[in-house]
């Protein structure tokens, strides 16, 4: 029967917990946290700063070991694989989307996007990722260093790099909280518009009530437990 | 709060340290050495000469001198030196070689003693005979104490091996090995004739209370007269003072370099350090910090550094200056004791303590100008203005540089010159790092898979230490290769007499009557005759019709050419020239009838400058008691590189044809058995015949060549280790910066050995880039030593510069991947929580 269901869920988080040791102290940071988000689907992570959203989001996409729990992503069971391991299934089935852009300062802003498909080895990524900066409105930047854009543009640039290896899942970590509200709109059209031409699934973490809005399901986090599930 | 504030990167900033801390240690072993050198010169200065006084001639005392020197009084003692051959009867193949053979009468030396093994072997021998060999060379033949030797007609045995004699130097004693023998020996080998080339000298012993040099003085008319060459300790003292004093200053000049170097570590990862702290001291601002404090706070850290670095060097230079006596050992002709030198290390802990301050001051100046805006803008350079405390700064270090250059070269124009030319050195590597850079940027490789281009793009990324590692390692790079270049180059042309039909042996001191045996005996082994010329002593008697006694009378400060009025000329006289000759003033004239006067003759540029002599001047001759009135008919350039005889003087045929001459035969022989079969030879049938085989003179030469660029490559070592230190600071203050985006492309899907494999790319980019800038710049200056300073053709010698670039390729890749380790192992978790 779970075999049947395998195929549905992009992401799988069971009973996930996550603690840092500080001093001989352990801080919980995440408790006993599980949902499952189908292909295609919109997830916001909602809280208060300090609840544990960024570190939830990384567990999901395999930026860190969970403490207990299980995450499996688009099929893949993330505890069983190494860091390598966890970083190929990143690179074939997700994209990211970080507050603070995180471009790489000594590429151009094409080549910026290119990369992800470029780690795996492919050739010839140039004409997607034209393709896909001309969607965010950035055809006339294509060879402007990070440090030669605004922070939008950056952010755009960072968008199309997060669907240039056409992902099944999105991960947005408050991709507009380092921008104004005018062009943090704009980045927001943007990456709905593309999530909703790839049918990706997407996991946005805001604390913006209309952007949560958005998306068709919200997770409610207080202290590392949920405590709000629309579903 | 300069100490809480370095909290995070203190290990970070005490391996900045490092980078001067080399420079300083050089500095403090150099400094120490110097000042033993000077104190040894001073304590064992008599035993530099082993006497208080030697009066020397070459040719044999006369009796008028015999009656000079026993006026004097003292302790006598005398000493005849010449060369000739020494034959192993026992060893395989009657080993013979040329050695120089010492002949001693009397308790030289009064002063320090000749050490031999036995040690007993060195007094023996002058009661009971026999003689004292350099050890070289009875390891050299295997010969042991107790074999019999012969030399001429003399034959005895080896008492024992020789090791030292004070005052003289063992590097250069190994062209001509010495023996010593007791004086009626040396008359027994019957090799001592008139006119053989010998030198003889008398020692002295004075009573303690007599001034010599005040001596020499109230003497120095009749010595002139009598043409005696005179040493005295003080005259020894001042010679070797100024060579230690060359050697001192030339290491300090190296090791200097290397400190600035390290000032430029310590600069640039002070400026990264700096740059991490932007945010901190806009912050500071923001909060209403006056504009002074955060300055202040960085600055106590830059003199905490400079204080730890210099205490740390000063403790490194005190161990390392052990290795100093062991390096210079074989060109210093006395025990060196190293003590420290308190001074010598104050002053170059004090020195290391400024370069390190003024550099760390440059980036630092740039604090003052951050201004609170910064918080809300942190992507925002500040504006470059003229700041008066960064011109102050860069006057002072070019002042510092300026003084010590000063301070350690003989002559101003030398100082201006090095700091000159270090100025140009540094601006040069800087120059070509960024046409390296500049191209790098804008090569593109489409085609290249993702590692290699990202490995390229971070050579020139924006804040990477490019620059810096290029000048640091390519200096480090470029002085090695340079050396090792010149060596090459000045051997490879010395060795090319081994080419092809070219001359390399040489058989002197031919009697006139053996001419034809000796011929005979050498195309008997089918060996060729490639040259043969007679060989007549003479000495100049006068110039332009003034006695040359006169000349050298009137030359109260001795400021004129002394050595070249009073020494023994050995001329030749043939109808033609050879092919290393060439006239460039007047006629050659080949032969003139017996007896015309005054005879032309052709005389050598280079001594006629000496001398102050042109064409057409009258120069008469003192030949073994017969005078001759010449005329100078042409003037010569010789190529003295020749192996052949080439001479100051060149007489036509005819006058000389019947003066006592011995003669000089050239040939080549092919291989070293055919050499020794050939010595052998010639010796067996005539002992007083010499031999010597050009290609052991150049490995003899070679050899001491190679002890020179030992003692240069030591102190150029100290640049290389600081080059790889300011490598291993940048890799760690850039290292942050790495992390992240290391982080963010493991978050993108790069595997770990991706990771790698960008910083194995960059490294490689660098260390060749650093590499081949330091060659590039090497070729340029061997290619200026070569054809400027040695003049000699120039080619490019691959070697030297190939292995560099390995080398230094390799050695970059290795520190830079150690230096950048754990840079994977980070959670990526933690790039979503950094802000940028
Ligand atoms: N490396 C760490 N060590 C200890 N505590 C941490 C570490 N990283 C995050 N935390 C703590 O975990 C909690 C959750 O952090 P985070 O997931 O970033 O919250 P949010 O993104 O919701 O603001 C915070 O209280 C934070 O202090
Ligand atoms: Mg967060």
């Amino acid at each position: 029967m779970l075999d049947d269901d395998a195929g549905r869920w992009i992401l799988e988080v069971d009973g996930l917990s996550k603690a840092y040791r500080s001093g001989d102290r352990a801080l919980s940071v995440l408790r006993g946290v599980s949902f499952r988000l189908a292909a295609g689907e919109t997830l916001a992570i909602v809280g208060p700063s300090g609840s544990g959203k960024t570190t939830l989001l990384g567990l999901c996409a395999g930026l860190d070991a969970p403490t207990e729990g299980r995450v499996r992503l688009a099929g893949e069971d993330l505890g069983l694989l190494d860091e390598d391991g966890r970083a190929r299934v990143r690179n074939q089935h997700t994209g990211f989307v970080f507050q603070s852009f995180q471009l790489i300062p000594t590429l151009t802003a094409i080549e910026n996007v290119m990369v992800p498909r470029e780690l795996r080895g492919e050739r010839g990524v140039e004409r997607d990722a034209r393709q896909l900066l001309e969607q965010v409105g950035l055809a006339e930047r294509l060879d402007h260093y990070p440090t030669q854009l605004s922070g939008g543009e950056q952010q755009r640039v960072a968008i199309a790099r997060a669907f240039v290896n056409r992902p099944k899942i999105l991960f947005a970590d408050e991709p507009t909280g380092n921008l104004d509200t005018e062009t943090g709109h704009r980045i927001v059209e943007s990456l709905f518009r593309l999530n909703q031409a790839a049918g990706t699934a997407l996991v946005l973490v805001t604390h913006d009530a209309e952007l949560a809005a958005r998306t068709r399901r919200i997770i409610r986090l207080r202290g590392g437990e949920v405590v709000g599930d629309t579903q | 709060m300069a100490w809480r504030d370095s909290r995070a990167s203190r290990w970070r900033l005490l391996l900045f340290t490092l980078c001067i801390v080399v420079g300083i240690a050089g500095l403090v072993a150099v400094g120490s050495l110097g000042r033993s050198l000077e104190g040894a010169v001073e304590g064992q200065a008599k035993t530099l000469l082993g006497a208080d006084l030697s009066i020397g001639s070459r040719v044999q005392f006369t009796a008028e001198h015999e009656r000079f020197l026993t006026t004097l009084g003292g302790e006598q003692a005398r000493e005849i030196t010449f060369t000739t051959m020494i034959v192993f009867p026992q060893r395989e193949g009657e080993g013979t070689r040329l050695v120089q053979v010492r002949g001693l009468e009397g308790g030289f030396p009064f002063y320090g003693r000749i050490e031999s093994v036995p040690p007993e072997a060195a007094d023996r021998f002058r009661e009971q005979g026999g003689v004292l060999v350099e050890e070289s060379l009875l390891l050299q033949f295997g010969a042991k104490v107790g074999d019999g030797v012969k030399i001429g007609s003399l034959e005895t045995r080896v008492l024992g091996a020789l090791q030292k004699v004070p005052g003289e130097s063992v590097a250069f004693a190994t062209i001509a090995p010495r023996v010593y023998l007791r004086m009626e020996d040396l008359r027994a080998t019957g090799l001592l004739r008139d006119g053989s080339l010998a030198r003889y000298r008398v020692l002295f012993r004075m009573p303690a209370s007599l001034d010599v040099v005040k001596w020499v003085e109230s003497h120095r008319t009749r010595l002139d007269e009598l043409r005696l060459a005179v040493a005295t300790v003080a005259d020894r003292k001042e010679d070797l003072g100024q060579s230690m004093r060359n050697l001192y200053h030339f290491l300090n000049l190296v090791g200097f370099v290397a400190l600035l170097l390290g000032g430029v570590g310590i600069a640039s990862a002070i400026q990264a350090h700096v740059k991490q702290k932007v945010p901190t001291v806009a912050v500071l601002r923001c909060l209403g910090s006056p504009v002074g404090w955060a300055f202040a706070v960085y600055v106590t850290q830059g003199v905490a550094l400079g204080l730890v670095g210099a205490v740390l060097g000063a403790v490194a230079g005190v161990t390392i200056q052990r290795l100093l006596p062991r390096v210079i050992a074989d060109f210093v002709p006395f025990e060196v004791e190293i003590a420290t030198s308190w001074s010598a290390l104050a002053e170059a802990a004090a020195l290391g303590f400024s370069v390190c301050v003024l550099f760390a001051l440059l980036p630092l100046a740039g604090i003052r100008r951050v201004s609170p805006l910064q918080v809300l803008r942190v992507a925002h350079e500040p504006r470059r203005v003229r700041d008066p405390l960064r011109v102050g700064v860069v006057v002072a270090l070019a002042g510092l540089v300026l003084a010590f250059a000063l301070g350690h070269t003989q002559r101003w124009q030398e100082g201006v010159g090095f700091a000159a030319g270090l100025t140009v050195a540094f601006a040069a590597l800087a120059g070509v790092a960024r046409l390296a850079m500049a191209g790098l940027r804008r090569l593109r490789l489409p085609g290249a898979p993702f590692v290699v281009r990202q490995g390229l793009a971070s050579v020139h990324r924006p804040n990477n230490r490019t620059l810096l590692l290029v000048v640091s390692l390519g200096l480090g790079t470029f002085l090695l290769v340079t050396l090792q270049m010149s060596q090459t180059t000045l051997m490879r042309e010395l060795v090319s007499g081994r080419q092809e039909g070219r001359a390399n042996a040489i058989l002197f001191d031919i009697q006139a009557d053996q001419r034809e045996a000796v011929a005979e005996l050498v195309r008997g082994q089918g060996l060729p005759v490639l040259d043969e010329v007679p060989i007549v002593t003479m000495r100049l008697k006068s110039i332009r019709g003034t006695p040359v006694e006169e000349i050298l009378a009137s030359d109260r400060d001795r400021k004129g050419p002394g050595w070249a009025l009073r020494r023994e000329y050995r001329s030749t006289f043939t109808d033609r020239l050879r092919d290393s000759e060439r006239i460039v003033a007047g006629e050659w004239i080949g032969s003139v009838d017996a007896g015309e006067e005054p005879v032309p003759v052709s005389v050598e540029d280079g001594i006629a400058k000496e001398l102050g002599v042109g064409m057409g001047d009258e120069l008469v001759w003192d030949i073994q008691g017969v005078s001759l009135r010449t005329r100078i008919a042409s003037l010569r350039e010789v190529d003295w590189r020749r192996v052949q005889p080439n001479f100051f003087v060149v007489f036509p045929r005819g006058p000389l044809d019947d003066a006592p001459a011995f003669h000089v035969l050239v040939t080549r022989v092919e291989s070293p058995e055919q050499s020794a079969r050939m010595q052998r030879e010639a010796v067996r049938r005539f002992p007083n015949v010499s031999a010597i085989d050009i290609t052991l003179v150049l490995r003899t030469v070679d050899q001491i060549l190679g002890k020179i660029a030992y003692v240069i490559r030591f102190m150029a070592l100290f640049t290389v280790a600081t080059g790889l230190l300011v490598l291993i600071a940048s890799v760690l203050s850039g290292r942050y910066q790495r992390v992240r985006e290391s982080i963010l492309l493991r978050v993108l899907g790069c595997s770990r050995r991706q990771v790698l494999r960008i910083l194995l790319v960059e490294y490689t980019v660098l260390g060749m880039l650093s590499a081949l800038t330091g060659v590039v710049l090497a070729l340029a200056a061997s290619t200026a030593l070569t054809v400027l300073v040695f003049k000699l053709p120039w080619t490019i010698p691959l070697g030297a510069p190939l292995v560099s670039v390995a080398l230094v390729t390799a050695l970059t890749v290795i520190t830079g991947w150690l230096a950048s380790r754990g840079i994977t192992t980070q959670a990526p978790l933690e790039i979503l929580r950094r802000g940028d």
